[in-house]
């Protein structure tokens, strides 16, 4: 099922299937490594909920919800 | 003779010149120091945004010049940093980029080197962290890295220095055997971006178009890519530029219409595609199986950024950093407080009274003595913030804050210049300025920079500590806790004003790594520490000192008229004939003194400068003597106290011994506790000192830094009259 990076609850695990963002959002989330077909994992949210923090790559990436709302992902079962 | 030029006198032996490139945190800084030794060598050159740091090494049979270029994680010049890399590789043409990758972390870190193969600059890849790799359990087959990457592949640990000769070694050879040759490599990006760039690149070509300082296929890919800064220089060939725009067009609505993503985004997947599939050929093996690896980073993280347990932390560690740097700080303060004591005495016993000695004592000496004092402080206090930074904890305190400071108009990243400046009590604000420049958004970045000055330097800790002590003594802790909490409330919402007045804008995107933790190398903390508390030192020598002599030459001239000075003189004559007891004589003499001090500085430049402000500042509840020491404070914070020492007429007050200072002012009738409270608050949030200026207009422009300063008097003395007026009338 697709959804958006942001719905994606802590400790979730997910598969990139689109990042929707052009211009300079889009260029720096794919050179962070953001691109399809990679799994990302939900590790936590900052105290106020946003932003959040993600594993991918074997790294800790954090990104706020406005810009995890250009990102769909696939649910992966754990 | 510089070292550049040092570097270009040598004569016989070949040069070599090596740039360091990585993404940040891949410990490139870590591996530059350890090659070019203990920062021998190293010299700064700041940028527009970023600095650039270059080294030389001497070997047998060459000169190695090192430049260690800023982190980057992409050449997409999407920071200035990326930008300041690029620019460099294009114009400067190194022999060779030793790019450093975090092994740990291979499928990122190779972005950045599939866009040198793509420039086609000669690369040697370092294998860095490999111990790191070890723990985690990853073994690297080197060999086959290398084959398919066709570089050289060099193993490294920067911490200890380990392979770095061997990389060096290798990076030599390799750039003799390359001899400048840059050789793009052409990497499949599908058949409708790989159709369009043989297009343009045939275009390219025929015209010369910009093909002096890019590659051709380069050009095209930059131009289907939409990077800004190749469109605008292309710009002024406008008919060639025209075609390739077309070409671009076309690719693009082909792209969206038959895959839904802009050519762009294609590139990028492509790009890692080819990542992946060089991974795919066994390149990683973990050798030990996947629960038993090491994830530190992740497990603490559970803890330092949970969501309830994280900012109790985080305020925990502030907190007892603010501790340990008065604590600690105040034992080597001490001592050069007794050296500075020691050495105005000396300069008064050497030099026979008069200006002279007036000069080199009250002026020079005790005005950038008081200066120096704060130096253990200041080391201190930059040791554990480098300890931060370096440890990777900065970082997290940037995600943890963001989304409040993005509520008024800020960003993460100003968390940082915030605790530099003094948000834990203690900082400075010059050093908070100049770090400023991580904020990638200009608007963000004025916001930072005109609100970082108004937490509590250590230079305006004194003036509290004496105010506090003279009128709340008996909540002395509290109130200095307030103080730093009214200064973290007044930044944001002088922040939040200016975001939505003259500075407003959208918010720019957070999008950060969160970097592994790390015990810091003691080398680079104490690197870190020495080159900010050099700054500082400069400072005193340079800009405190000349200030130090003009605000004693206010004070000091004009002169008595000779007519007032045999006045006291014969008050004097009278009290050392009429007065037997010695005792009683000697206390009028003193007050008689005292009188004289208080005429003469009235007198003087500075005093008549205090009295003209007088009519004004009064509303404040300020008298001219507090005026003087507050002008002077607009030259550097530190001066306040010592001023008003003298302006009260108790000679030479020690700014650390506030206690003398601050019962003479309790019991002063001009004086009550809200006249206190106002000079508190002036004195948080007024004119940052001339040092913070300077720093700022560098930072910004001479048009924002001359804004803070009137802007921040004005709201400075605004609050004070409310809180003066409100306070006397109502509650006195």
């Amino acid at each position: 099922m697709l959804k958006s990076l942001r719905q994606m609850a802590t400790g979730e695990k997910a598969k990139i299937m689109t990042v929707n963002a052009v211009g300079e959002i889009g260029r720096r989330l794919r050179d962070m490594g953001l691109s399809p077909g990679t799994e990302i994992e939900i590790l936590g949210r900052a105290p106020l909920k946003d932003p959040v923090s993600i594993r991918l790559k074997n790294y800790t990436l954090t990104l706020r919800n406005s810009e995890a709302d250009f990102i769909t992902v696939e649910g992966l079962e754990n | 003779m510089t070292t550049a030029e040092a570097f270009w006198k040598l004569e016989a032996k070949p040069k070599t010149i090596i740039a360091l490139a990585g993404n940040p945190n891949s410990g490139k800084t870590t591996l530059f120091n350890a090659i070019t030794g203990a920062r021998q060598h190293v010299g700064n050159y700041p940028g527009i945004t970023v600095e650039r740091k270059e080294g030389t090494i001497n070997l047998k049979n060459t000169h190695v010049k090192l430049i260690d270029l800023p982190g980057t994680y992409s050449l997409s010049a999407y920071s200035q940093e990326e930008l300041v890399a690029r620019n460099f590789l294009i114009d400067e043409k190194p022999d060779i980029v030793v790019d450093i990758v975090d092994a740990t972390m291979l499928e990122r870190h190779l972005y950045l080197a599939i866009q040198f193969f793509e420039l086609g600059i000669p690369v040697v890849l370092a294998l860095n962290m490999m111990d790191d790799a070890k723990k985690q359990g990853l073994r690297i087959n080197r060999k086959k890295l290398s084959e398919l990457l066709n570089c050289p592949v060099v193993e490294t640990v920067a911490r200890n220095g380990q392979g770095k000769k061997e990389l060096i070694d290798v990076a030599i050879k390799q750039a003799q055997l390359k001899n400048k040759i840059w050789a793009p490599l052409d990497i499949s990006y599908g058949t409708d971006i790989d159709l369009a760039l043989d297009e343009m690149e045939e275009i390219i070509q025929a015209e010369d178009f910009m093909t002096v300082r890019y590659p051709a296929r380069w050009i095209a890919l930059k131009y289907l890519e939409n990077d800004q800064e190749i469109i605008t220089l292309g710009g002024q060939f406008t008919d060639i530029s025209k075609r390739l725009t077309e070409i671009v067009e076309q690719t693009k609505e082909h792209c969206l219409k038959t895959l839904n993503i802009p050519p762009e985004a294609i590139i990028a997947d492509y790009r890692y595609g080819l990542i992946n599939s060089i991974l795919k050929q066994n390149i990683i093996i973990q050798e030990k199986p996947q629960q038993e690896r090491i994830q530190m980073t992740t497990r603490l993280d559970r803890f330092l950024v949970n969501r309830y347990f994280g900012p109790v932390l985080m305020i925990a560690i502030l907190y007892g950093m603010f501790q340990i740097t008065f604590s600690v700080g105040a034992i080597p303060m001490g001592w050069l407080e007794n050296l500075f004591a020691w050495i105005s005495q000396t300069a008064t016993l050497l030099i026979p009274a008069g200006y002279l000695q007036s000069l080199v004592v009250s002026g020079i000496i005790d005005g950038v003595g008081g200066v120096l004092g704060f130096v253990p402080l200041i080391a201190i206090m930059f040791l554990m913030i480098s300890f931060l930074e370096d440890s990777g904890y900065m970082a997290r305190v940037a995600y943890m804050l963001d989304r409040i400071l993005r509520i008024f108009g800020l960003h993460g990243y100003s968390a940082m210049p915030f605790i530099i400046s003094g948000g834990i009590a203690g900082g400075c604000a010059v050093p908070g300025v100049m770090a400023t420049r991580t904020l990638r958004s200009p608007k963000e970045k004025l916001a930072t920079l005109l609100t970082a000055p108004f937490m509590p330097c250590g230079a305006k800790l004194p003036v509290f500590m004496l105010l506090v002590a003279a009128f709340f003594s008996e909540h002395q802790p509290l109130m200095m806790f307030s103080i730093t909490l009214f200064a973290w409330i007044m930044a944001l919402l002088v922040a939040k004003f200016v975001r939505s007045t003259v500075i407003r804008g959208k918010s720019t995107p957070f999008i950060m790594e969160l970097p592994p933790y790390r015990l810091p190398t003691l080398r680079g903390i104490f690197i870190h520490t020495w080159e900010r508390t050099w700054q500082y030192i400069k400072k005193a020598g340079t800009v405190i000192l000349a200030v130090s002599i003009l605000l004693w030459a206010a004070m000091t001239f004009p002169l008595l008229p000779q007519q007032q000075v045999s006045q006291f003189e014969m008050e004097r004559n009278v009290a050392l004939n009429t007065l037997s007891d010695s005792l009683e004589r000697q206390e009028t003499l003193t007050a008689i003194n005292n009188r004289e001090g208080q005429a003469s500085l009235q007198h003087s430049l500075a005093g008549q400068v205090g009295t003209a402000l007088e009519p004004v500042s009064k509303w404040a509840g300020f008298d001219w003597r507090t005026n003087i020491a507050l002008v002077g404070g607009f030259a550097a914070k530190e001066v306040i106290v010592s001023t008003f020492g003298t302006a009260y007429s108790l000679g030479d007050i020690d700014p650390e011994a506030a206690d003398t200072l601050s019962s003479r002012i309790a019991s002063d009738s001009s004086w009550n506790k809200f006249t206190a409270l106002a000079m508190i608050v002036f004195v948080l949030l007024y004119a940052p000192c001339v040092v913070t200026v300077v720093a700022m207009a560098k930072e910004s422009s001479w048009r924002w830094a001359f804004f803070a300063t009137i802007f921040n008097t004005m709201l400075g003395f605004g609050m004070a009259v409310s809180i003066y007026q409100i306070g006397t009338r109502l509650f006195a």
